[in-house]
């Protein structure tokens, strides 16, 4: 008896902090899955927006001196004035140019924004923390970290939030912007501002994003990498469905960290990267638009 | 190069299957070509061996994948790992004793099957999802490449290039290999200068505007879109060969990474789509701005006498190197071609400015 347990204790272990894990990666991809909804962009500079957000919080407890919660505020602020001022001076001009331009903007602001955080404030890794101890928590005999539980907590809380905000009068007035551009524009809503403000709060979501994973692995350049992560999460559940993202995030965890803990002994470790790159590949090849996205029927 | 001129509709079909219609362009070709194959005898080694040879290569690879992106609308954010399937596989054919011009098909053979997998789901979806599926391929042989030991030789390793053998020739000293590039670059752009010409692309022209009118005027999609997939990918490959041979003389995974395929598609946008001109002004602009921008940062850093941290010194190419991306898509998003395009309009009326007032040039 005590041998089977002593056996599943290693791979609950591994899916439980996965999954926290997986919703963590869930809070990145929800920028990527707000924008989409809203613009059909697909925002490839997330992953460095997420960097940009764990720096300006840094920089301003370090340099202002703010305490924690008023930094994050004061970040947030600023995140979504660089997401809306990304939409407004970039995106905005980029309308109706083909696909390929708009990825590739994309990916140009992600190469800058990836050179810029480190030019201003250096290039060598940097320690944060959101004030949560790193002692071990045990469920029964499962070791979980604290900081993959709050931060799969706030994911979550995020979540719920956005899902609510889409219930609001605002919330129908960028549904309605998703799905129709021309309709919502001839009955009176401001496409352009409802698009900066789903930016605006792709910028702020970053932010957080960015201070949970700091938290997780300090403060360089390689937080940008979590586009990929944050990518199959997000293709997983369908690009434009919120809680997609978090039925994906949590498969995409649990996934990635027990194939991993079981084959990086194997394989000589590495198997985390492309464990999302796999589930990227098998998503596209058996259900492009994801467990929750809304296909869409191109008629000719 | 290499467009129609505007305006003049009344012409004969020998004419206008031409592939230079343009008698200037001809001379200027002619002239550039004398230039290239002199250059191993008037241009300084530096800028000989450090700047044109793999300026030419990497031209080849921009018009690899200016095939798919350019002509056939396909998006591709993987093409370095396809590149690297080819250089790998040259390099163990040759090893394993395969004349240098098999080895060259072979490598070519392996990068098509592996990016004709990969396009797979690329008939099947287009646009966004086709884009991170080929994001995902380049992870997936990024890791294959690191963690097979029997091809790279492992995650640190690095795989010495034995010297190519032509025709019973060494190809041994610099201008030789550079040769053997300049060879195979022409060869690239004629193919794709002369797609105008063909059905095939006209095909891709079709699938790339709208596939589904394609597909009702009796163009088979499907199979368009996989063959485009196929030759870019064979040329990639043989590129990615070529490059082995002829500049990198060892290979290793990073100079295939993610980085690397960013690059090749920035090469492709800031060029110019469908363009092959453009693909030359695209790669000599990638390759060439950061250098030439980090030069210029340190010489105005001394000269200003301004004490900037190295590390900041460091990030600021990658950062100007993005803001160029951004600002060519955003200023002019048809790329270099179309300023070299625009300059050349305007000359060929020139003295009359008509071209400009009558917003062709646009």
């Amino acid at each position: 008896m005590t041998d089977i347990y002593a056996r599943l204790a290693y791979p609950a272990e591994l899916a439980a902090n996965g999954a926290l894990l997986g919703l963590m990666y869930a809070l990145v991809a929800l920028g990527i899955v707000l924008v989409y909804k809203s613009s059909a962009v697909a925002n490839l500079a997330h992953g460095s927006l997420v960097m940009l957000g764990a720096f300006v919080t840094w920089a301003i407890t370090t340099h202002l001196r703010f305490p924690l919660g008023l930094a994050l505020v004061a970040a947030v602020l600023v995140m979504a004035a660089v997401g809306a001022g990304i939409e407004r001076l970039a995106l905005r001009r980029m309308a109706g140019q083909p696909l390929i331009m708009i990825l590739m903007l994309t990916l140009g602001l992600e190469i800058m924004l990836r050179g810029l955080a480190p030019a201003i404030w250096g290039a060598g890794s940097k320690p944060f923390s959101i004030g949560i101890s790193q002692d071990p928590f045990f469920v029964g005999a499962l070791l979980i970290n604290r900081v993959y539980l709050a931060g799969g907590a706030l994911a979550l809380v995020l979540m719920l939030l956005l899902m609510l905000l889409f219930h609001t009068r605002l919330g129908v007035v960028l549904r309605a912007v998703s799905d129709d551009y021309v309709a919502s524009w001839s009955v009176g809503i401001s496409v352009e501002r409802a698009i900066g403000l789903t930016w605006a709060i792709a910028g702020g979501l970053a932010t957080l994003a960015g201070a949970v994973w700091a938290s997780v692995q300090g403060i360089d350049w390689t937080l940008s990498l979590l586009l990929l992560k944050a990518l199959a999460v997000a293709i997983l559940g369908g690009l434009d469905s919120i809680g997609g993202a978090v039925v994906a995030g949590l498969l995409v965890g649990v996934l990635e960290s027990v194939i991993s803990g079981y084959l990086d002994p194997l394989v000589g470790g590495g198997t985390k990267e492309v464990v999302a790159a796999v589930v990227i590949l098998l998503t596209i090849l058996f259900k492009p638009h994801g467990l929750f996205g809304r296909e869409i029927i191109e008629r000719v | 190069m290499f467009y129609r001129r505007a305006g003049i509709r009344h012409t004969s079909y020998e004419t206008d299957s031409r592939v230079l219609p343009i008698p200037f362009e001809r001379r200027l070709l002619g002239l550039l070509v004398v230039l290239a194959l002199t250059a191993p005898a008037w241009l300084p080694d530096l800028y000989f061996s450090g700047y044109l040879l793999p300026w030419i290569i990497w031209s080849a690879a921009a018009l690899s994948l200016n095939v798919l992106m350019g002509w056939a609308g396909q998006v591709h954010l993987g093409f370095a790992s396809v590149m690297a399937v080819g250089a790998y596989a040259s390099v163990h054919l040759v090893r394993a004793g395969v004349p240098f011009v098999l080895a060259l098909v072979g490598a070519g053979l392996a990068a098509a099957l592996v990016g004709s997998i990969f396009g797979v789901p690329a008939v099947r979806v287009k646009g966004l999802y086709l884009a991170v599926s080929t994001l995902a391929l380049q992870y997936v042989v990024d890791w294959v490449l690191v963690h097979v030991p029997a091809i790279s030789g492992g995650a640190q390793a690095t795989l010495q290039v034995p010297a190519p053998h032509l025709l019973g020739w060494e190809l041994a000293s610099d201008s030789a290999r550079y040769y053997l590039a300049f060879a195979w670059c022409s060869a690239v752009a004629l193919f794709t200068l002369n797609m105008r010409r063909t059905a095939l692309g006209r095909a891709f022209v079709a699938v790339r505007e709208k596939d589904y009118a394609a597909e009702v005027i009796g163009v088979n999609t499907y199979r368009y879109k996989a063959l485009a997939f196929w030759i870019s990918s064979f040329l990639g490959g043989v590129t990615g060969a070529v490059l082995a041979f002829a500049y990198y003389r060892v290979v290793t995974p990073e100079q295939f990474s993610l980085d690397v395929s960013i690059q090749v598609a920035a090469m492709v946008i800031t060029g110019g789509l469908h363009s092959v001109v453009g693909s030359y002004f695209g790669a000599g602009f990638v390759l060439l701005a950061p250098i030439f921008l980090d030069r210029f940062l340190r010489a105005g850093a001394t000269l200003l006498d301004v004490a900037v941290p190295s590390t900041t010194l460091a990030q600021l190419p990658l950062v100007l190197y993005g803001g160029l991306i951004v600002g060519f898509l955003l200023i002019e998003p048809l790329g270099l071609a179309k300023v070299y395009d625009n300059v050349r309009n305007y000359f060929l009326v020139w003295p009359f400015g008509y071209a400009r007032k009558s917003g062709l040039g646009r």
